[in-house]
């Protein structure tokens, strides 16, 4: 081995001199393209029936991940690509409207 | 309906996008979004080391749709104050447009209550506009659930293991970093929970309005150190109010008032019972150890209730329906 670093490295990923000044990560909420519904694995997905919502929001403000996408300020569907199927959506939907509901992952195939 | 603050918050956009790799049923993500939700201006984050920046972070990706910058573990007080004061100072020479810009560190309680003690303490002192919200989850999770300053009494952590012979699990009791806070003389200090989404969101905007230094004491729920079902997070963030082991109250220029009074005050034991980390009090039957964890809850309680003396709200109970 002469060099330690090579120039084009295996994995295909930019080497040290194209990668901007500080390790700045200029791409905001990158994330989002990543998908971790994986996570739900055997357990549960929740399921939203809009009829029944009253739009609350209290879903939306209390998901780790937020999953519940907006629309004019109503919720319209859940991101199951982020849903780790933690299930505090359910717990959080008010008693009496119930509209969310946690559905083995499973049943989904 | 969505109340007026849920309307609020829905207009703004989202600071912190899914995708991350926090555990599910995370409290801090859900702080997180609550804390930055609550202001309409531009938002700079700084973060301590832990949980959040580890796994919101991860090189090339981020999770952060606002400006977010993380130093080291030790540091998200002083680093942020740098930022604050490298703004204002671009401001005054106008080489930045005049604009409101809000400043706010998140660490978690071992970068605030151990590691970043001395920096946030120093940014405190020197009064940086900025807002220091610490969400408090018990022990260092991000590297193993290790005991912390902030790990209550009697909790089972890899480093205070409940085994044995020292049956107890930790054994002093934890740091009460509010007070600590308060002695700075820094004119907000508030202690919330994410499990009342309109307190947090209260006084997260009540912190940003401050000029000066404010300082936010956040529970997080850990479903992974406290060993919950992470359905139950927020249950066991309002279940810890309700039983008065995390207080809600906040000190707005000196002035102290009670947020938040239970209906009934819960006896301690139902907020223990649920946690795997208290799992060895059940098994030992330790009951001293049971009315020891209620007489600290009392007295702390008691102190609170003296001091608002008066002031204490004549509307008791929940905030949601």
């Amino acid at each position: 081995m002469s060099s330690l670093a090579p120039d084009v490295p295996a994995n295909g990923l930019p080497i040290w001199d194209e990668l901007p000044p500080g390790g700045v990560s200029e791409d905001a909420g990158s994330t989002s393209r990543r998908t971790m519904g994986f996570w739900r694995g055997g357990g549960q997905r929740p399921l939203i029936d809009l009829n029944l919502c009253v739009q609350c929001l209290h879903c939306w403000v209390s998901c780790p991940d937020a999953c519940f996408i907006l629309e004019d300020g109503q919720v319209t569907c859940i991101n199951y690509d982020h849903c780790k199927g933690c299930g505090i959506c359910a717990n959080e939907c008010p008693p009496m409207v119930n509209a969310i509901v946690l559905v083995e992952e499973r049943r989904f195939g | 309906m969505p109340n007026e603050q849920l309307t609020f918050a829905s207009k703004q956009a989202e600071p912190l996008a899914g995708g991350h790799s926090l555990c599910a049923g995370c409290a801090a993500s859900i702080i997180v979004r609550q804390v930055i939700m609550a202001t309409e201006d531009p938002v700079v984050v700084a973060n301590a080391t832990g949980c959040l920046e580890v796994c919101t972070g991860i090189y090339p990706t981020t999770s952060w749709n606002v400006s977010w910058i993380h130093n080291a573990f030790a540091n998200a007080g002083a680093t942020l104050s740098g930022v604050e004061s490298a703004y204002r100072a671009l401001r005054k020479r106008g080489e930045i447009p005049e604009r409101e810009i809000k400043f706010v560190a998140f660490g978690g309680d071992g970068g605030t209550y151990d590691i970043g003690l001395q920096s946030l303490s120093g940014a405190m002192e020197r009064g940086h506009d900025m807002v220091y919200v610490c969400y408090d989850n018990g022990a260092y999770m991000n590297t193993g659930v290790q005991r912390s300053s902030a790990t209550p009494l009697g909790a089972h952590t890899t480093t205070s293991p409940a085994g044995t012979l020292m049956t107890i699990g930790k054994s002093e009791i934890r740091k009460d970093m509010t007070a600590i806070a308060e002695a700075h003389g820094i004119p907000y200090i508030a202690q919330s929970s994410p499990g009342y989404y309109m307190d947090l969101m209260y006084k997260a905007k009540r912190a940003f309005q401050t000029k000066g230094a404010a300082f936010l004491n956040v529970m997080s729920p850990c479903p992974l150190g406290w060993s919950t079902e992470p359905a139950d997070t927020l249950v066991l963030a309002r279940l810890a109010v309700d039983t008065c082991v995390w207080p809600l109250f906040e000190i707005a220029e000196g002035e102290f008032s009670l947020t938040y009074l239970p209906l009934e005050k819960k006896p301690v034991i139902e907020w223990l019972q649920p946690q795997g980390r208290f799992r060895h009090i059940f098994k030992n039957n330790d009951e001293g150890l049971i009315d020891r964890i209620q007489a600290d809850v009392d007295r702390d309680w008691q102190k609170l209730l003296d001091r608002a003396g008066d002031a204490i709200p004549d509307i008791a109970g929940p905030v949601r329906f």
